[in-house]
């Protein structure tokens, strides 16, 4: 098992390949000048630098499960005004050089080897992502349960490669045609009834969403010492 | 040593810069939520602040008792590792000079372990909490603190990246040695000054 503390330094990322996920986020996959193996859960920083010596960094959620590829795919939600995700969507290419440094975090990981219940909101999805296809690409499916909670159809992130029995979406202002559920906020109902000894809980979302999931997590019976939280973006009241 | 990236070229820059560490943007009015565990639900009836370890009195205030206490604020930026700082802060409180003064650091303590009500901890160097550099806080812009950045009150470090200034804050263990906290066991510095970028360990 690698040790996620271990620092790493700067290197060089190329972007191998850009795909769009909706109309406001894209995966960047980037092969990286010195590969470093990552734990499902964790992010990179991304550098950008301009001719001035002026920097801005962000941290990108890996999307995709570890592998000997050499290559991480980071997906980027684009955010009002935001520097790093403004540029990386409108004028990344394919072909540019980034400046990465990771994988970093040792706390939102999942190793693979235990089970997980799996709650994003939003692009929230994008480190749990991870873990859904480490799951799969290691054949324990069965050890994750992946509840993702969107707005509507055209906010869900990785919408082809979701469906499966380990995974729920639940929609809170429009469902598709013909879902069964009724658009409305996460509810206890849309989570596994009970934890499964020695399950962890991982949340990741806005900070409401992932007060409101933990709160109904904590209510059907989960130890709050077994869920981890991934919190990002402003809060509602500055 | 930094690459140029095509095709960057940044936010207008006039004015900023001014205050801002090296890789830190200013998030304006935001002001983000970061906690990596459940929020408490953690009333001040409830909630205590201790000093122990390496003290002369183990001292332990109720809510009612620091309150009384003489108060302290703090006006200026705070800086959070994932690259934010905020500007123009003004916490209330209580110094950590006055209540470390009432438990008597013995000679040999060196570091601190601050922790939470939740069980989160941070490690600092002594000298980080001690002559005007650190406060217990439950007031931010008039306001009582809230939940969710720790209320009722939290640690306030502002010197140092925010990880430091533990939310929901239950008290400091002096020690003669460095122990690494939540964050720090998990990759994150053991000083964390955002003056020399320390944010992962090895920085």
């Amino acid at each position: 098992m690698p040790s996620p503390a271990v620092p790493t330094a700067w290197q060089a990322a190329t972007v191998v390949a850009i795909t769009d996920e909706t109309s406001r986020a894209k995966t960047f996959r980037l092969r990286l000048e010195r590969p470093v193996a990552h734990l499902a859960g964790q992010h990179y920083v991304v550098r950008l630098t301009a001719p001035d010596g002026y920097t801005a960094s962000r941290s990108y959620s890996v999307a995709s499960a570890p592998d000997a590829s050499g290559e991480v795919d980071l997906t980027v939600e684009r955010l009002a005004g935001g520097e790093v995700s403004g540029f990386l969507h409108d004028v990344a290419e394919v072909g540019d050089e980034l400046e990465v440094r990771g994988p970093l975090g040792g706390w939102f990981v999942w190793d693979g080897s235990t089970p997980a219940v799996l709650v994003g909101g939003g692009s929230g999805v994008v480190p749990l992502m991870a873990m859904l296809r480490l799951a799969r690409a290691s054949g324990r499916p069965d050890l994750v349960r992946l509840v993702v909670s969107v707005r509507s159809p055209d906010d869900l992130l990785y919408a082809a490669e979701l469906a499966g029995p380990e995974v729920t979406v639940v929609y809170t202002r429009r469902s598709p045609a013909g879902a069964p559920r009724p658009p409305g906020r996460l509810a206890a109902a849309d989570l596994p009834a009970r934890p499964a000894p020695g399950a962890t809980a991982y949340v990741c979302g806005s900070a409401g969403f992932a007060d409101a999931a933990t709160d109904l997590l904590i209510a059907s019976g989960w130890p709050a010492t077994s869920i981890r939280v991934e919190r990002f973006g402003p809060t509602a009241s500055a | 040593m930094a690459r140029i990236t095509r095709g960057f070229t940044g936010h207008s820059r006039s004015g900023a810069g001014v205050g801002l560490p090296p890789g830190q943007y200013d998030t304006g009015t935001d002001w983000p939520v970061l906690t990596a565990e459940a929020t408490p639900k953690l009333g001040t009836d409830a909630w205590t602040f201790t000093v122990e370890g390496m003290v002369d009195r183990p001292t332990t205030w109720t809510w009612t008792e620091i309150r009384a206490l003489p108060g302290s604020t703090y006006e200026g930026p705070i800086h959070c590792v994932t690259t934010w700082s905020k500007f123009g802060m003004r916490f209330a409180g209580v110094s950590v000079d006055t209540l470390l003064d009432a438990a008597g650091p013995q000679g040999g303590a060196t570091h601190v372990v601050a922790f939470a009500h939740t069980g989160y901890t941070t490690n600092l160097p002594l000298a980080d909490l001690r002559d005007g550099k650190a406060w217990v806080t439950w007031e931010v812009d008039g306001q009582p603190l809230p939940t969710e950045h720790g209320g009722p009150a939290r640690l306030l470090v502002p010197h140092l990246y925010f990880w430091k200034s533990a939310k929901w804050v239950a008290g400091l263990t002096l020690l003669d040695h460095d122990e690494p906290g939540f964050w720090e066991r998990n990759g994150y510095h053991d000083r964390g000054d955002p003056w020399l970028e320390q944010r992962y360990q090895g920085d």
